[in-house]
């Protein structure tokens, strides 16, 4: 059953194994290749806003068509890139970072990544089903519900099922990494990325369900005639706002917590040395996370909440400040006195400090109240929090790929063209992001389709266009570096970085059961330890013994595809009724799919000792 | 690698000059050159925030710099391994204290100008105004003063200016860079805020909340002129005729034609309050058409024949009217003629 039996099959076989897999390292190439698509998408949408924004008056695109771009950009980008992506690196890291064999819930494991895969085929399916969502990824009430067509009926249907996935994959890694640490691994001797990934799981658990209750009253109001949005039926707009926020800021932090962890990981491991201050980034972090859902209506300055609200909703804002201070000067002490090695990952961590800085510092100027009623809704913050989520997000997945990839893939990518990707993307984005500041302050408000000329506004986007293009260059780059590096790059061993945590203490990739022995932790970084103490690898905690693992299971693809089919069926019906019949059917195959998952016992199974034994005994 | 990293930086600074070059934006439309209370207000508070934040920016960019040079893997040190340091208990509480004090700095004035900016005391005394958002259009109505505008906004400089403002359709936001910050409409409650013009001045609007199609296109101007030019035009179009009759035929004809083809049904001259479409009573004097397109008569006839094509999705594209080209320029003549004052936003760019 390990990936190298697997891939001597054949080809059918091969796509079997994807679809029913509950591996924790398949479901997180799953979300790699998905979530890579998507971004490229994304990207796509971007660049065609670029072109359009490269002069004034400019008609490349109609204002109508715009409007979905902008809006598929934002929300693919949120959504279906950079969640899966974490995503990817959380399933692909962490159940060996604690030395698990698998995580909590295999099997919701792999439905998460399945509802998020359909539900993100119908938010697209909008491009070829008469008009994409058009109501910006905010979708603000009232334009979200009174907006003809069913574009935006995609992106509630689409949103609410890859939410569920999200909400699933949250508590599947909040249990995973609450439950199942290897004996010794207690949890301030966590990896930081471990540690961010609880955090970020714990936002997930708390901060998606008010996305979901807030797509199910657009959904009604959409579908079904209700008023919760609609003034003139005593409805109140703001609280959608409310309900977006509430979710979409601890988002922010959903997003950039993993990749705090990432740059924690890839700086302690290539300067040598262990992360400075431990115990602060771990409080910064818990902080963070905390205090990500005290700040939403920071959002909504501009709403009119009046000026008692604003100003605590400031100083909440800017409190967020002081633990992210700390951990960027963490991160600089931890480099500090070390022996730095710079390689591709090294250099997007490197590139992340002062991009994260410049993208952090905005933010607290956009924290004052009374200031931020000139940038709201402007391109200063566009320009922020593209740094933010681009230099903190992007630059950290980037950053984890490059780290990564010879424990997820067993080779490493190439440096050269990882050298090139590097420097156009990051020259690229600065260009694009940084004159976007002076942009909005000048007068151009976001999401516009056009600006007109004699506005002074033209220099400022053209050099913004041609920055984007460094960054599709940049992209295109490690498209090519992946190919290339699968093709032609030699196999590496398990801890090609010299790693300090559990993951580098086994194959590359690991075997279908990760740890042959469950390993024993005697510390912080436990690989180090071991090393510096003469081993080579680490104390076993078990007797070598049978290992448990879960089955595959083809369930979580044909629930998924239930409630796909049941989307499509609620968002005809309102053209014609005859299109119930499709949501008895979908939910009939997700509903009967729940009650075999139920009846049916499903023990999983056993890799036998002998069969361990022969497959090489070292360790 | 120096080769690429070189051509970047020329790149960055080439950047970096154009935006010198293009100065701090267009007058009366950047925020970075305030002429009202509310925008020299952020500007200060904006000016504070940026300063502190430079330091801060500069403290870590020097401290990266001194890493990076300083502590690189050196040449026969390859197996060199650095002391693990846990920590040090005296650097955090310096970068959690120093931290918290810069914020204090901000906080202070963040607190005093947010509420100073929604200071209501005054509004009973002052000049208020009823702004209503409209899919793609702003209508002004001069609260007590028996006058509506749409597009213009006319106002009297040195003094508060109280807008009372709600939408009609989807949310919109009233944003006039270089006189106040923004403030959004909802269709439930009415927002309040106030803006000063400290200059005369034609100034530009925006609006600022994604409100469909055509948001890109939902410009306005703010007219700001003197006291005592602002109350002729308040007695000027107080004592508007809406039946007044214009002064050559085709005007004439076109009068006509706007009440055959029910345009007025939409479009009101004179004070009544009824707003579907823009009001249109000093429609001559509007400096653009539409909020973006010049105000000429070619426009005006290309925007009666086919309003879709300048500003897609407006509802005017719905309107049931029927008139052929020669018609709709004796339109535009008589729409052309409705300038009711002498008060222009010629005497707000003029006078000094």
């Amino acid at each position: 059953m390990s990936t190298a039996v697997a891939q001597k099959k054949g080809f059918g076989a091969f796509i079997w194994d994807y679809l029913t897999t509950v591996d924790h390292k398949k479901i997180a190439h799953l979300y790699l290749v998905a979530g890579g698509l998507f971004f490229l998408v994304g990207g796509l949408e971007a660049l065609m806003i670029r072109i359009q924004l490269i002069k004034p008056d400019n008609d490349f695109v109609s204002a109508g068509f715009y409007n979905e771009l902008l809006t598929m950009h934002g929300t693919t980008m949120i959504f279906l890139a950079a969640m899966p992506l974490i995503f990817a690196i959380l399933n692909a890291v962490v159940p060996l970072q604690i030395g698990a064999r698998d995580v909590a819930f295999p099997f919701l494991n792999s439905l998460g990544f399945w509802l998020f895969l359909f539900g993100g085929l119908i938010l697209n399916c909008g491009w070829f089903l008469g008009g994409a969502p058009d109501a910006g990824w905010t979708a603000y009430a009232p334009l979200s519900a009174v907006s003809p067509g069913h574009g935006v009926d995609f992106y509630v249907l689409g949103l609410q099922i890859s939410g569920a996935g999200t909400l699933i994959g949250g508590i599947n890694f909040l249990v995973t990494i609450i439950n199942m640490r290897a004996p010794g691994m207690t949890y301030m001797r966590m990896p930081l990325f471990t540690w961010t990934a609880l955090v970020t799981s714990t936002l997930i658990l708390f901060a998606f369900p008010a996305l979901t209750v807030g797509l199910f009253l657009l959904m009604f109001d959409r579908l079904f005639g209700a008023g919760f949005f609609n003034a003139s039926m005593g409805g109140n707009s703001v609280i959608w706002e409310h309900l977006f926020w509430i979710f979409g800021h601890p988002e922010v932090y959903i997003l950039i917590l993993p990749a705090f962890g990432v740059f924690s990981d890839v700086l302690s491991t290539f300067s040598k040395k262990r992360l400075f201050g431990y115990t602060a980034m771990v409080f910064a972090t818990t902080l963070i996370g905390f205090l990500g859902f005290m700040v939403w209506a920071h959002h909504m300055f501009a709403t009119g909440l009046g000026p008692a609200a604003n100003s605590i909703f400031a100083i909440a804002t800017m409190a967020i400040a002081v633990p992210t201070g700390i951990k960027i000067f963490n991160w600089l002490f931890t480099l500090w006195g070390g022996t730095i090695t710079i390689n591709s990952a090294m250099l997007w961590a490197l590139g992340f400090i002062p991009s994260f800085t410049i993208g952090g510092t905005t933010g607290v100027m956009l924290a004052a109240a009374a200031a931020d009623y000139q940038y709201h809704d402007t391109y200063f913050v566009v320009a922020h929090f593209h740094y933010v989520i681009v230099g903190g997000v992007v630059f950290g997945l980037f950053a984890a790929m490059h780290y990564w990839w010879p424990k997820m893939f067993g080779k490493i990518l190439n440096e050269t063209l990882g050298q090139i990707t590097f420097w156009t993307f990051f020259a690229g984005f600065h260009l694009t992001f940084f004159i976007q500041h002076f942009l909005g302050l000048m007068g151009m408000p976001r999401r516009y389709w056009t600006f007109l000329p004699g506005q002074h506004l033209d220099t400022g986007n053209l050099v913004s266009s041609i920055g984007a293009f460094f960054m599709a260059f940049g992209a295109i780059v490690f498209v090519i570096n992946v190919i290339y590096t699968s093709v032609k790059a030699p196999k590496v061993s398990g801890d090609p970085w010299d790693g300090r945590t559990l993951e580098w203490s086994i194959p590359s990739p690991p075997p279908h059961y990760n740890f042959k022995q469950t390993p024993l932790v005697r510390g912080l970084d436990p690989l180090w330890i071991e090393k510096m103490e003469g081993r080579k690898g680490i104390t076993p905690a078990e007797p070598l013994d049978d290992i448990h693992m879960p089955n595959p299971s083809i369930l979580p693809f044909i629930m998924s595809l239930g409630l796909f089919i049941a989307g499509f069926g609620f968002i005809y019906q309102v053209d014609n009724l005859s299109y119930l019949w499709l949501v008895i059917l979908g939910m009939g195959i997700t509903l009967g799919c729940m009650l075999t998952r139920s009846v049916k016992d499903d023990l999983g199974h056993h890799i036998h000792k002998e069969d361990l034994e022969e497959e090489g005994a070292e360790q | 690698m120096k080769g690429w990293m070189g051509k970047f930086r020329a790149l960055g600074i080439f950047g970096f000059l154009m935006l010198v070059l293009t100065g701090c934006g267009k007058e009366n439309l950047s925020a970075l050159t305030p002429k009202g209370y509310g925008s020299k207000a952020a500007l200060n508070l904006i000016n504070i925030s940026l300063g502190v934040m430079i330091f801060v920016f500069i403290v870590v960019m020097v401290i990266y710099a001194i890493v990076i040079v300083r502590f690189r893997k050196k040449k026969g040190r390859e197996d060199y391994i650095p002391p693990q340091t846990e920590g040090n208990k005296a650097l955090e509480v310096i970068w959690t204290v120093i931290p918290i004090i810069l914020l204090v700095i901000i906080a202070i004035p963040t607190v005093a100008i947010t509420f100073d900016l929604a200071d209501e005391s005054a509004a009973d005394e002052s000049l208020n105004v009823n702004v209503t958002g409209n899919q793609f259009w702003w209508h002004f109505n001069y609260e007590g003063q028996e006058i509506q505008t749409s597009q213009d906004l006319y106002i009297p400089t040195g003094e508060k200016v109280y807008l009372n403002m709600k939408t009609s359709d989807v949310l919109h936001s009233f944003w006039v860079p270089a006189l106040s910050g923004k403030m959004d409409l909802h269709p439930e409650n009415e927002n309040t805020m106030y803006i000063q013009a400290d200059e005369e001045g034609v100034y530009d609007g925006k609006c600022a909340e994604f409100c469909g199609t055509s948001h890109s296109l939902m410009d306005f101007k703010v007219i700001a002129v003197s006291p005592e030019e602002f109350d002729q035009w308040v007695e000027d179009m107080q004592n508007v005729d809406p039946e007044a009759q214009p002064e050559t035929a085709d005007a004439q004809e076109g009068q006509q034609l706007f009440q055959d083809n029910s345009c007025i049904g939409c479009h009101a001259i004179g004070a009544s309050p009824a707003a579907t479409g823009p009001n249109l009573t000093n429609f001559g004097d509007r400096t653009t058409l539409a909020g973006v397109n010049e105000h000429t008569k070619d426009n005006i006839v290309d925007w009666i024949m086919d309003p879709e094509s300048m500003k897609p999705g407006n509802k005017m594209a719905d309107a049931n009217y029927d008139v052929s080209r020669e018609e709709a320029e004796k339109i535009a003549d008589y729409l052309l003629q409705l300038q009711p004052s002498d008060i222009t936003p010629e005497s707000a760019e003029t006078n000094e």
